[in-house]
């Protein structure tokens, strides 16, 4: 065992690590006035790298008017073991919902 | 018309001997033959100018396609299938234009796969072989610059077909600009390994960019039929562009050379027979197929 190099590229379970350029998250902007939503992430070497990237894999469609990319070490996610405390008392409470209200005509995005 | 394109077809009246036209009598006239053909013999000038518009981008978008499945990396392998897809795509249609004006029922299909490679006006830069990313970038980076000039001098002409597709087209241009001018920088100014590939890629691909400046009978002739284009001007823009870039990729600018020309009058290099004979094999051996 000690005598067998180390292999940077390989993992415990045979898989290659990735070696590619680093993560950048990439949020897509539907429409003028609309949240940006998750689109999916991709690799690159910049930011102007991953804008680039960005455009070609998730928007050459016309899928967005605006792009948002994010290293995704920037990002703090929550961890499925949060799942329990984090969510489960929203469930059971209506009154935290503004469900009585009604929208306001020609409102579409709300 | 008559008078330009009786210039065109006797290859005179042109103030050739400079570095950017045809040489005298060459090819243009047609009396030279070229190994066992008949030589090229040119059509009128607005048919030779959109098939040289269009042969540019439909062989430049070919190669590239070769690039499916091969990137470097997944994203980079959709961007330059996205970019062959745009570059055929402005080919089709200017291609289309160049059947109408032929007139002789040919659309862009016909043109594009059932024409031989004497009949191709595609500049020689186009055709030669992609190499490692890094000389595909160089030569599209090229190629981008030169384009992105290009449409936005025929975004302005009064020939109103043209001026359509050029201004649909340089959104498209200006993009890839950036992908190949920001592949450049990022390969020049990298390892000291990249930045060796890619000045090798930088002074191979330089003998092929005089001809993008040309300036022929065919030129003069689409000039007074509302298409006037100014290449000097051209040329200085993109002297402007190539420079600004290859110094942020602390690249050397080759010295101009002896520059390889021959591609607008059909004379190309044994590059492009391998190429089209792959492009072409499907509708030539299934002619009329749909899918």
């Amino acid at each position: 065992m000690s005598s067998t190099p180390p292999t940077p590229s390989g993992t415990p379970s045979g898989a290659p690590a990735d070696s590619h350029w680093p993560l950048w998250e990439v949020f897509t902007q539907g429409g003028q006035g609309q949240p940006f939503s998750h689109a999916g992430s991709v690799h690159a070497t910049d930011a102007e790298h991953a804008m680039q990237n960005a455009r070609d894999v998730y928007a050459r469609r016309g899928e967005a008017v605006n792009l948002w990319v994010v290293p995704s070490t920037a990002i703090t996610a929550s961890a499925p073991s949060d799942a329990g405390p984090f969510f489960d008392p929203g469930n059971d409470k209506a009154y935290r919902h503004p469900q009585f209200y009604k929208a306001p005509r020609g409102v579409k995005v709300l | 018309m008559s008078a330009a394109k009786s210039a065109v077809r006797s290859g005179g009246g042109h103030d050739e001997g400079d570095d950017v036209g045809v040489a005298t009598g060459q090819a243009v006239a047609g009396t030279r033959s070229v190994a066992g053909t008949r030589g090229p013999v040119l059509g009128a000038p607005l048919f030779e100018y959109l098939l040289r518009l269009g042969d540019d981008r439909l062989i430049l978008g070919h190669r590239l396609s070769e690039w499916c499945g091969h990137g470097p990396i997944l994203e980079e392998d959709i961007a330059t299938a996205n970019m062959a897809l745009d570059l055929i795509g402005q080919a089709a249609s200017l291609l289309q234009l160049a059947g109408e004006a032929e007139g002789q029922g040919r659309d862009e299909d016909a043109l594009a796969y059932f024409r031989d490679g004497v009949l191709f006006r595609n500049c020689l830069m186009v055709e030669q072989p992609n190499g490692d990313f890094g000389q595909t970038m160089m030569r599209q980076f090229l190629f981008d610059a030169f384009s992105v000039l290009q449409w936005e001098a025929l975004a302005q002409v009064s020939h109103t077909g043209v001026a359509a597709i050029a201004a649909k087209s340089l959104k498209e241009a200006k993009y890839h600009l950036r992908h190949s001018s920001g592949w450049v920088v990022r390969l020049g100014d990298g390892t000291a390994e990249s930045q060796a590939r890619v000045q090798r890629a930088l002074d191979s691909v330089w003998r092929f960019t005089g001809e993008l400046f040309g300036r022929d009978a065919v030129d003069d002739a689409v000039a007074a039929l509302g298409i006037p284009v100014d290449q000097a001007a051209m040329k200085s823009g993109w002297d402007a562009i190539v420079d600004e870039v290859l110094a942020r990729a602390t690249l050397v600018r080759p010295a101009d050379g002896p520059m390889q020309r021959g591609g607008r009058t059909g004379r190309h290099t044994e590059h492009l027979g391998h190429l089209l004979a792959t492009m072409q094999i499907v509708a030539r051996s299934h002619p009329g197929a749909r899918w």
